[in-house]
């Protein structure tokens, strides 16, 4: 599994990141958060598109869970008994929002799975109705709801501080200090990503769900639910694109504005591409994406000095809009195979139909 | 509900061929009606009955959550959102005149959606074809904004439009060299657009002497009005325009004949001699030039200028458009008017009603949902008509996964 062939890229600027993260304070942490986001919703795709399901989705149902998310944390505050615990200052109502948010996402889930398995809709209109949907619906609860009543809120998931003898162990320290020095979803991608990858390579259910999403018909033969399987990964995907809306407004803002996932749904759907369809291809991607806009601006705050300087004025010198862009670059440059090639699972976008039943 | 479900189960155990056995989905095919009267009501039933139970669904929408306002309930409060909707779109020369101009761009992005459903392809880049067209047209607009009318708007119009064209031709050679999916290269596409615009403007491309980074005025090559009207400029009828003209390259040349045996079938295709790797590049590159068109009236007839975070719903509202019409030029006509009366309408049911108006990105989405589970609306209006999947759309999603190099 060559997930890492974009290692010559990176080595390059290997000696450079170093440096920034020994100079910028947090700036490891701060990464892995950005990439958050993405991580969960890649994790949402790889669930869909493993088992033969497009999702193109995912940007609305993170949107429609951040929002459920906010608005069940908000509004439920003044009912729920007072009940704090010291870990992640984590109170009754960010737990309801955490709830809510990942209902939220697998019922718009289920519709997917729906339109796409039973009704075997076209599974991209089926994503450009979800996506459709969640900005629209947002959009009107929230002016609805939100809008006239601003003091609402209940606060966010504070991060966990690491001892100083942990972030101090020389050379991998500012790793642990990177995975550690997070709220409680960001803290959790990690578990979530290895867990996937070994169950998708190493376990009975990841051995069928990718037999479903290269060959159905021979999984069938071999006594395979195709149906029931694509539905209950589809299903269970949203769990991811609900921590990510959750993680939106109940660890990194404590507020909602339209339309605030921004693309990060689509950004997901590129680190699947980049990531080959595998969880820790996936993570890796996303924390690629969002650390090539983190060091740009990072060398600008601290410029580096000695053999650097030269290759830190070249990255700052380079527009913030070419970070921006740079992980759909990657994406387009995949899978035109210019650089390694990333293929998809065979059947992805086929709807199953299941032989006529010999009665 | 579960009378529904099981309906439709049987409905779908009616189809006993397998997937292999019949590449596009075989529905049954419902009996042919021979005069144009009995072809109209059979492929707009299933568009229109999705719109009527959209505005149903839509109107328990709006009552369930006026309880969350805390306002007085208002049985009729529906009624009064829906009148004022249709009074802020047609009541008047003036609101059908923004309905026009509302509707225009999404014309010209519903045909370039529609023309790649014919052909087989999913073109979601609209979006980014639009933003580089409209790019186009204001940058080159501001340069030639002294010289005379015609000269500026001609050179304008045809910057835009060749810059969508040539943003739309990008993943169409991708797809035609590479196999790269033009599902994704396209949303990717859409995305880098954004980025160019933010950095172009705020840089070579932009204006000085403005508060914030745009492009410069735009001067005589601001389309001219339709004489005798005060807001109706000839952009729309470059938009009306163009539906003859796209239908009549799709039916009568034979490039059209190409682009519909591609998207049928694209093996038959190449077995009859067409190559279809062109077909797919100047078709993605025709998408571009509508969709950077829609760009180009919406700048040259509205705004007038193109800023860094310049955002618009057209390139997403014309996968609508195009969906809702059939990928026919005149069912997007048709549907592009509906939702351009929409959105011109929606402010008036603001003011009036309370209702915001992004109740009508939630109406768009119930429409798209009908049309997608159009088993449902058949089986609750009794309809004995053709389904609405565009048929040709059924190679696109299907092709997902197979990006062997053509």
């Amino acid at each position: 599994m060559d997930v890492l062939y974009g290692i010559p890229v990176i080595g390059l600027l290997f000696q450079l990141i170093a440096y920034l993260i020994q100079t910028v304070p947090n700036i490891a942490p701060i990464i892995l958060a950005l990439a958050t986001p993405i991580a969960l919703g890649a994790l949402c795709g790889i669930m869909n598109e493993r088992s033969g399901v497009v999702n193109i989705g995912i940007e609305g149902m993170m949107l429609a869970a951040a929002f459920a998310g906010f608005v069940a944390a908000g509004f439920s505050e003044p009912y729920l008994p007072e009940f704090e615990l010291e870990l992640f200052n984590t109170t009754a109502p960010l737990l309801i929002g955490v709830i809510a948010a990942v209902l939220t996402a697998m019922a718009l889930s289920l519709l997917h799975a729906w339109l796409s398995i039973t009704i075997r809709a076209d599974q991209i209109i089926s994503g450009v109705i979800i996506n459709v949907a969640a900005l629209g619906l947002t959009g009107y609860l929230n002016r609805l709801v939100v809008t006239p009543n601003p003091r609402v809120g209940a606060g966010t998931f504070s991060s966990f501080k690491p001892p100083s003898e942990i972030t101090d162990i020389p050379v991998i320290g500012w790793i642990l200090d990177m995975f550690l020095d997070q709220g409680p979803i960001a803290m959790s991608v990690i578990l979530f990503v290895i867990t996937l990858q070994i169950l998708l390579f190493r376990s009975r259910w990841g051995l069928r769900t990718r037999a479903v999403g290269e060959h159905p018909k021979a999984a069938e033969t071999v006594g395979i639910d195709v149906i029931r399987l694509r539905y209950r990964n589809v299903v269970i995907g949203g769990i991811f694109a609900g921590l990510a809306g959750a993680f939106l407004t109940l660890e990194a803002t404590s507020s909602f504005q339209n339309g605030m996932t921004a693309g990060r749904g689509f950004i997901a759907l590129a680190a699947v591409i980049f990531g080959r369809w595998t969880p820790i291809g996936a993570l890796g991607a996303a924390l690629l994406f969002t650390s090539a806009g983190a060091i740009g601006r990072a060398v600008g705050i601290r410029p580096p000095t000695d053999e650097l300087a030269q290759l830190g004025q070249l990255l700052e010198g380079i527009p913030n809009e070419f970070y921006q862009a740079l992980p759909y670059l990657i994406t387009i440059i995949v899978l035109a195979g210019v650089v390694g090639r990333s293929v998809a699972p065979a059947a992805v976008g086929q709807p199953y139909e299941r032989e006529s039943k010999a009665t | 509900m579960t009378d529904a479900g099981s309906s439709v189960q049987q409905e779908l155990e009616q189809n006993p061929a397998g997937p292999e056995a019949a590449a596009p989905q075989a529905r049954i095919p419902p009996p042919q009606s021979k005069s144009l009267w009995g072809r109209i009501i059979q492929v707009s039933a299933v568009p229109i009955a999705a719109v009527l139970l959209a505005f149903g669904v839509g109107s328990i929408f709006i009552l369930g959550s006026s309880l969350l306002t805390g306002r007085e309930f208002d049985p009729l409060l529906p009624w009064i959102a829906y009148t004022s909707l249709m009074f802020g779109a047609f009541g008047g020369l003036n609101p059908i005149v923004d309905t026009m101009v509302a509707a225009a761009p999404l014309i010209l992005g519903g045909l370039a959606l529609g023309l790649g459903f014919k052909a087989g392809l999913f073109n979601i880049g609209a979006q980014g074809q639009f933003l580089m067209g409209a790019l186009g047209a204001a940058y080159v607009g501001a340069s030639v904004a002294d010289l005379p009318t015609p000269i500026a708007i001609t050179a304008a119009v045809l910057a835009g439009g060749a810059v969508g064209a040539a943003y739309g031709f990008i993943p169409g050679m991708l797809k035609a060299f590479t196999g790269a999916h033009e599902v994704v290269t396209t949303i990717m596409l859409n995305f880098i657009a954004a980025a160019i615009i933010a950095y172009l403007v705020a840089g070579p491309l932009g204006a000085e002497g403005f508060a914030f980074a745009r492009t410069g005025p735009i001067g005589n090559a601001a389309l001219v009005n339709v004489p005798g009207t005060r807001n109706l400029h000839i952009g729309v009828l470059l938009a009306l325009l163009a539906v003859p003209i796209v239908w009549w390259i799709l039916e009568r040349t034979t490039f059209g004949f190409e682009l519909r045996t591609v998207g049928a079938n694209p093996s038959a295709a190449r077995y009859a001699g067409m190559r279809p790797a062109v077909v797919t590049m100047t078709t993605m590159a025709a998408c571009g030039l509508l969709a950077g068109l829609a760009g180009v009236v919406e700048i040259l007839g509205v705004t007038g200028f193109i800023n860094t975070s310049y955002g618009t719903s057209v390139g997403f509202d014309s996968i609508s458009v195009a969906l809702l019409g059939r990928a026919h030029p005149v069912g997007i006509l048709f549907s592009a008017i509906l939702f351009g009366a929409m959105r011109a309408g929606a402010p008036e049911m603001q003011l009036d009603a309370g209702i915001p108006v992004e109740i009508i990105d939630v109406l768009q989405g119930i429409i798209l949902l009908f049309l997608a589970a159009d088993i449902l609306v058949r089986r609750l209006f009794r309809l004995r008509v053709a389904g609405t999947g565009v048929d040709e759309l059924q190679t696109v999603s299907r092709s997902y996964g197979e990006q062997a190099p053509r």
